[in-house]
């Protein structure tokens, strides 16, 4: 299907644009933080949960695009944030943000976004944005605001154009921890918040942060786990070094193929060890070429709180062929094909086939693609946390 | 998991006639199953009394039961035809309840029937308010502070935990019945009493009231690998103390984080398990304290409900033929999303449209009955509309109610009121308080005032508020004249019509004078037009043409745009031209197509039966090669089920709306043309703006239909035809009246000019009830005359259908009305065949059919009422157009009249369609059902206005049999022996006296008041004399409500006595005693009494009957 490039001619009240690397022009009203951002423009078909979307580090370099209409209706708050660091660069929705309304509101969404240095666009036909997104893949693009709408089209469409998009790009190394850290945070209860972990005896998880989503390690702390989060790159020696139970391989942006130039030397050597692996997303994809699968972008990523995942082979016993339904944000994927002997697909999404799980023969060391974490998205899958911490010590 | 193969038959209960809380979206989700079922090779028995439902046209079921929903006629169904299961969970309240005691008679395991779909055991959990607490305690989950009451000193203990106001629910009713909110200890005892009443085991549920929470309600299924899904969020935009079928309610839910919208999640699936629905769709409905997010579980319904229809129609997933297909043992990932094609149903519908669904009432049918909305529901219908955001979504979904307005009209009895006035108004749960909140906004009030006083959420306050602010601005700066802002006005879902009249205020010309210039032409206008912008609708349209400002059609397809739908459901927005041109998904084929226009929501009058009409023209045209194309706004409609037509635009019923689908049609292939005839009176108000579009229309012309309904020029017709109508005339004001009314003679039928559903009619007996008719009931005016009619008293009333492609006519039924003439024909019983009509009598009404239709060159159906008095035929009504008789006639005739005459409006000759079936051996008696329980306080008596909310029909091979199924199948309980009250007019007293000899000679008690007493110990008959109200206590309605008499004959002539008789009518209703209102009808009960065992009613399936 064609698209008819939109007009360069700005509209009256345009104060936001987004450039499209192909030269289209989508003009809207910016909110959030002033100036532009580069980046993959994707969807995400979630109704709820857009803190912590944005918040999400697997954003990285990307500008979603929400595809329901109102989004700021709850406002924002300190709780339902992902991570401290860099999370999705803008985002682009149908309605203006309106007020909020909402008990657990400390401020308006479009406040937070300035704050957090994020540009919002707003006014744009998300549905044909999405559809488009869906027929010819997910395109780079500038979003831009200027509270006066100037704005210099060449210069964004160049720097559109000149961005090389997230193949080979490795993210992870931007979005991780810069230091060590004992993770402290417990479970979110309405009413009370997050509770603090209790440390004291309990099994020891180093979780490798690639860009990690904090309800990670809370729902391992959840799942009765003591939680020490060292950034991407820690050598193998300094994470054996913590004595560990098990090691945890958390999400992350960009390119598997990229990170996994140095995340799988160290993984390989820790299957190698016996030591007991949980990869989430990206981590679930470094576990997958220590394992020697191959990786591959996707056409159209998975992205929204509604993916039907089922689980596969006969290590379920009772419980095989259950559907999860599951919050997912991903743009590779293990090939399914290039499993060696060895590694069992145990998650398949129901939506397309693809692979959204594996565990390792003979080994202590599994993973999924989507987010067991949920936040945003439905908790059908806490289970795995459970397995995980089950296996330690 | 495959489909199970250890059984072969199902039998499906459906849910009996249309009632409030239980309306068509029942035959929606029956229609699915029944189709999900046969599809896997199933034999499927129904049964269900309605015979305006879709389910019971004989091609979807095996054997067709059109019988009444008991526990005992249910089965010596099953007893007939052992079936392997039952599924009871697509009829409502009706079928679960029905199941449940069919279990406890023992009646399942003696025939080794399974129930599916739902276990009894599951059923009682959710539905014995005890149990469903306990279960709720044990898995963590809150519940109000409530306790459980047998007895009112029971109620007086939970009283003390509770605290007022309490909230008062009657186990296992329907929709609440029985139930409301106490402020006061004398409301508390009087709402436990009643509601005791309406529980059939006696218990009320009485909590603490959680008035002002929002509330949510959660579409659930599961499969029986333990698989769950939430289909659909919906909340509520009138908080708690408004029943959910009678709030405006929003889809998906806009106001929680998502933290708060998982622990909903997990906790109405953690429901489901814990009450053990094994398979199938559930509704969980919450309370949440805005204040502090406390989460309260409220209820639970173990079955497809209404909500699963809206959340069906809101979504596009299928809930009906989902939980079908689980029922018999698929997984939810073994069954394909229809819409999509290419995903499994088990994932979770996302949505990028905002859903607005608003209840449709009815009180002004129901004087004395105060229109405040509690727990009990009372609406009768509702709306959907679908917007890209919640302006557009509601101001679609307040045009498409059909009550008149535009948008968010102006409230003129609030303008320029004190505040007191205001937030009086605003506090009151009616029916029009979001209309009230716009004027309270337009009066200066703040949102957090409003919230204050309504605990409606400020999110959707403000959005009203916006709504308001953009009105005014408009009224004072006129329309815009940019593409930009026009569209930026359209997308916040203003009409074209609310736009001008905004527009023409902006004028400034004082006193109404701008209004009256507005509707003019010449240079005034002109100038009117330059200042405003547009000063009507059409202008609006042409301004909007002019800048290109027009609605796109987007995709209904469960996935927000991440897969392609192959399913062609849409509505209309106005978008932004983000990519060049706004996108339209439209994409029209290069077909020949037929547009059919539906009936909007449901209302007294105009409910299932048209649907039935719409249903049957898309089946009937596309088995004739056409495309067809259904626009309609009710979610509860098989009308609006995306695989009845091959496209389906889910939108208001209005000229604008309409007339901008039409435009994207026409772009492509062959527009055939439209039918408006089908669907009531909905799609007929459009035939004018349609043709001026210069729209090809089907069948009889709206001309045809106009002069039918034109008095004078129908006058002039009958004339011609020789044909007698009773004698009438118009009046201007009240002098007129009484002059006509004397030139006739009373009594005479009274209405204003335009009528519908026979709204503020009524039958005069004198001159000081003719004065306050014209006082009270009518606006008389020079605009707005009122219609005098002779009234012919204890006349015979017929209905006949006939069918006619412009040549030939033929007559599809005839049927005589039990109730005479002047009960409206909606609400009276009928035969088919006529019971009591000589011959020679009905051959004269079929020749004037015939003369009829052809003078009106009538193509496809016609109904026409006559009157029979002394032998004399009157013409009473034309109506050439489908009309509420239509589904009746096909279920008894067993010929589908519906769709032959569909497609005779395409062109096709009658001789070259299917015959009807005219000599049957057998009787159908259809009978009226009335919500008059729901309204305390109105009189539940029949006159010419239309009360009744559905029917059903009795089938037997003779008249009296038939008669006493369709009374059990209403819901009387005809009595074998007691007491019989009867208290009757002058008139009546002759034609009553057999019937009571009869009753005598059965052996029941005869008791009257006075002037019946003596009239009938004149005849030799043994009867006690009994104290009217008037006359001293203990009088009649002591009696009643103490139990003492079993059945009631009551007919009334006059003013006066009408109004001494309402305690009587009303007693009986509350006591659960058969009632009749008329000679006729109490004549019909006696004989059905006396001639009929009930105990030994036979049951045959339409199938069978049709041979």
């Amino acid at each position: 299907m064609a698209f008819l490039a939109s007009s360069r001619a700005q509209p009256q009240d345009a104060t936001g644009v987004l450039v499209l690397a192909d030269g289209t022009i989508v003009w809207g009203r910016g909110f959030g933080a002033t100036g532009s951002a580069v980046g993959e423009v994707c969807f995400n078909t979630a109704m709820t949960g857009y803190q912590e979307v944005m918040t999400d580090p697997s954003y990285a370099a990307q500008i979603v695009t929400f595809t329901f209409p109102h989004i700021g209706n709850v406002g924002a708050n300190t709780e339902d944030v992902e991570s401290r660091v860099e999370g999705a660069v803008g985002c682009i929705v149908r309605e203006d943000v309106t007020r909020q309304s909402n008990f657990r509101s400390e401020g308006e969404f479009v406040e937070w976004m300035a704050n957090m240095g994020k540009i919002g666009l707003s006014g744009v036909d998300t549905r044909a944005l999405t559809r488009r997104i869906r027929l010819s893949g997910a395109p780079n693009a500038v979003i831009a605001h200027d509270p006066k709408g100037r704005f210099d089209l060449d210069a964004l469409l160049q720097r559109a154009q000149e961005w090389p998009g997230l193949e080979g790009m490795d993210l992870a190394q931007r979005v991780s921890r810069e230091h060590q850290e004992d993770w402290e945070g417990g479970y979110w209860r309405l009413g009370q918040g997050y509770g603090a972990a209790e440390r004291e005896g309990k099994p020891h998880v180093v979780a490798i942060d690639y860009g990690s989503k904090d309800n990670i390690f809370r729902n391992l702390v959840k799942a009765g786990a003591r939680v020490t989060v060292v950034p991407a790159r820690t050598s193998l020696e300094d994470i054996l070094a913590l004595k560990p139970d098990g090691v945890f391989l958390s999400n992350g942006p960009g390119d598997p193929a990229a990170t996994g130039e140095y995340a799988v030397p160290v993984i390989k050597a820790l299957l190698d060890q016996d030591m007991p692996i949980f990869g989430i997303c990206l981590g679930h994809q470094m576990l997958g070429l220590a394992a020697g699968a191959r990786t591959a972008k996707m056409h159209q990523g998975h992205r929204g709180a509604n993916h039907p995942v089922r689980r596969v082979g006969e290590s379920w016993g009772e419980t095989q062929d259950l559907v999860e339904i599951t919050s997912m944000n991903h743009g590779f994927a293990i090939d399914p094909d290039s499993l060696p002997e060895g590694v069992e697909q145990t998650h398949v999404s129901l939506f397309d086939g693809s692979n959204c799980g594996i565990a390792i023969t003979g080994k202590r060391a599994f993973g999924v693609q989507y987010h067991p974490e949920a936040s945003p998205g439905p908790q059908d899958s806490f289970y795995l946390f459970e397995k995980f911490v089950g296996m330690l010590g | 998991m495959p489909k199970r193969t250890d059984i072969s038959s199902i039998l499906v209960i459906g849910a009996g006639p249309i009632i409030i809380g239980q309306a068509c979206e029942f035959d929606y989700s029956g229609t699915q199953a029944i189709k999900a079922l046969k599809e896997d090779g199933y034999r499927v028995i129904l049964v269900n009394s309605n015979p305006a439902t879709i389910m019971t046209d004989p091609e979807f079921a095996d054997a067709t039961y059109v019988e009444p929903i008991t526990p005992e006629i249910v089965a010596k169904i099953i007893a007939k035809e052992k079936p392997d299961a039952v599924l009871p969970t697509m009829g409502g309240q009706t079928a679960l309840n029905c199941a449940l005691k069919l279990e406890e008679m023992g009646v399942l395991a003696e025939h080794g029937v399974e129930m599916i779909g739902a276990r009894a055991d599951a059923i009682d959990k959710a539905e014995n308010r005890q149990r469903f607490r306990e279960a709720m305690d044990k898995i963590g989950l809150e519940s109000a502070r409530s306790g459980v009451a047998h007895t009112l000193a029971e109620a007086y203990e939970v009283l003390e935990r509770t605290g007022l106001p309490s909230i008062i629910r009657p186990s296992f009713t329907l929709g609440g019945t029985g139930g409301g909110v106490a402020y006061n200890k004398a409301e508390f005892e009087r709402i436990v009493k009643n509601g005791l009443d309406a529980s059939p085991t006696t218990e009320v549920l009485i909590e603490e009231s959680l008035l002002g929470w929002k509330e949510y309600e959660m579409e659930v299924v599961r499969d029986r690998n333990d698989n769950a899904i939430i289909i659909c969020a919906i909340e509520n935009v009138d908080p708690m103390g408004v029943h959910t079928g009678d709030s405006i309610t929003v889809a998906p839910a806009l106001t929680l984080t998502d933290k708060e919208y998982q622990i909903m999640r997990t906790a109405s699936i953690e429901v489901l398990r814990e009450i053990g629905v094994e398979t199938g769709g559930s509704n969980v409905q919450f309370a949440v304290n805005p204040k502090d997010g406390r989460l309260i579980v409220i209820e639970m319904n173990p079955r497809v409900s209404r909500s699963s229809a809206l959340a069906s129609k809101a979504t596009g997933f299928p809930i009906a033929r989902v939980a079908a297909k689980l029922a018999v043992g698929y997984t939810l990932d073994e069954i394909t999303n229809e819409i999509t094609g290419a995903t499994p149903a088990s994932f979770e519908p996302t949505i990028d449209y905002v859903v607005t669904k608003i209840p449709r009432f009815a009180f002004e049918k129901f004087k004395g009955a105060e229109p405040t909305l509690s727990t009990a529901m009372k609406s009768v219908g509702e709306v959907m509309a679908i917007g890209r955001n919640f302006k557009e979504s509601m101001q679609k979904a307040l045009r498409g109610l059909e009550t008149g307005l535009d948008g968010f009209n102006r409230v003129t009895e609030l303008e320029g009121k004190s505040r007191d006035i205001i937030t009086a108004a605003l506090s009151k749960a009616t029916p029009d308080r979001i209309l009230n909140i716009a004027q309270a906004f337009r009066e200066g009030f703040t949102v957090e005032e409003v919230q204050a006083i309504t605990f409606y959420d400020p999110w959707f306050l403000r959005h009203i508020e916006e709504i308001v602010y953009e009105e005014s601005m408009i009224g004072s700066e006129g329309l815009p004249n940019s593409a930009d802002e026009l569209r930026r006005l359209k997308a916040m879902g203003f009409s074209d019509r609310r736009l001008a009249t905004l527009a023409v205020r902006s004028v400034g010309v004082a006193g109404g004078l701008a209004e009256t210039q507005a509707k003019r032409s010449g240079l005034l206008h002109d100038a009117l037009r330059a200042m405003a912008g547009a000063t009507s609708e059409d202008e609006v349209r042409k301004l909007r043409q002019k800048l290109g400002v027009l609605p796109v059609y987007k995709r209904i397809d469960s996935c927000a745009a991440e897969f392609e739908a192959i399913t062609p459901y849409m509505y209309s927005t106005y978008e932004a031209p983000s990519f060049g041109e706004p996108e339209n998904e439209a994409w029209p084929s290069d077909r020949e197509k037929v547009v059919i226009l539906g009936g909007g929501p449901n209302r007294i009058g105009q409910g299932i039966e048209f649907d039935y009409c719409c249903v049957h023209a898309c089946f009937a045209l596309s088995e004739a090669g056409y495309e067809t194309i259904m626009v309609n706004c009710n979610p509860e409609t098989v009308s609006t089920d995306y695989d009845t037509s091959d496209r389906l635009y889910f939108e208001p019923l209005t000229a604008e709306d309409v007339l901008e689908i039409l435009r994207v049609e026409h772009s492509k292939g062959k527009l055939k043309g439209v039918i408006v005839q089908f669907g009531g009176q909905t799609p007929l108000k459009l035939a004018g703006a349609l043709e001026k579009a210069g729209i090809p229309i089907l069948g009889t012309s709206p001309d045809a239909i106009d002069l039918a309904e034109d008095r004078e020029r129908f006058a002039k017709l009958v004339n011609k035809l020789k044909l007698k109508q009773p004698d009438n005339g118009i009046a201007y004001s009240e002098d007129e009246a009484l002059a006509v009314a004397h030139r006739i003679g009373y009594p005479v039928l009274l209405r204003p000019s335009y009528v519908l559903g026979g709204r503020a009619m009524e039958i005069v007996d004198g001159d000081a009830q003719l004065i306050n008719y014209i006082n009270t009931a009518v606006e008389v005016s020079g605009d707005s005359p009122v219609l005098v009619d002779q009234y012919l008293r204890d006349a015979v009333e017929c209905d006949v259908d006939a069918l006619c492609d412009g040549e030939q006519v033929v007559i599809a039924g005839v049927m005589q009305h039990i109730e005479e003439a002047g009960v409206h024909s909606g609400d009276s019983a009928c035969s088919l065949p006529p019971y009591s009509l000589p011959q020679d009598i009905i051959d004269e009404m079929e020749r004037q059919a015939v003369a009829l239709a052809t003078a009106l060159k009538v193509r496809g159906l016609m109904n026409i009422q006559f009157a029979v008095k002394d032998g004399e035929v009157y013409l009473i009504e034309v109506n050439p157009r489908a009309s509420r008789t239509v589904p009746f006639v096909a279920k008894a005739s067993g010929s589908q009249i519906a769709k032959i005459a569909a497609r005779v409006m395409a062109g096709e000759k009658l001789a070259d369609l299917p015959k009807i079936r005219r000599d049957l051996d057998y009787v159908a008696v259809k009978e009226a059902v009335f919500p008059f329980a729901r309204f305390p306080g109105s009189d539940p008596v029949l006159t010419p206005e239309m009360k009744s909310t559905g029917e059903v029909m009795g089938i037997d091979r003779d008249f009296a049999t038939a008669y006493t199924k369709s009374q059990i199948a209403e819901g009387s309980v005809l009595p074998k022996s007691g007491t019989v009250f009867v208290s009757v007019k002058d008139s009546d007293k002759a034609a009553i006296t057999a019937s009571v000899q009869q009753l005598v000679d059965a052996g029941f008690q005869i008791i009257a008041t006075g002037g019946t007493a003596q009239y009938l110990s004149e005849q030799g008959l043994p009867v006690e004399r009994v104290n009217k109200v008037a006359e001293g206590r203990p009088h009649i309605v002591d009696k009643i409500s103490d139990g003492e008499v079993a059945l009631v004959f009551n007919t009334t002539e006059g003013w006066q006595s009408h109004k001494d008789s309402q305690s009587i009518r009303a007693s009986a209703l509350e006591m659960k005693v058969p009632y009749y209102t008329t000679a006729a009808a109490s004549a019909a009960a006696a004989q059905a009494i006396v001639s009929v065992n009930a105990d030994e009613l036979e049951v045959r399936s339409l199938q069978d009957y049709y041979g």
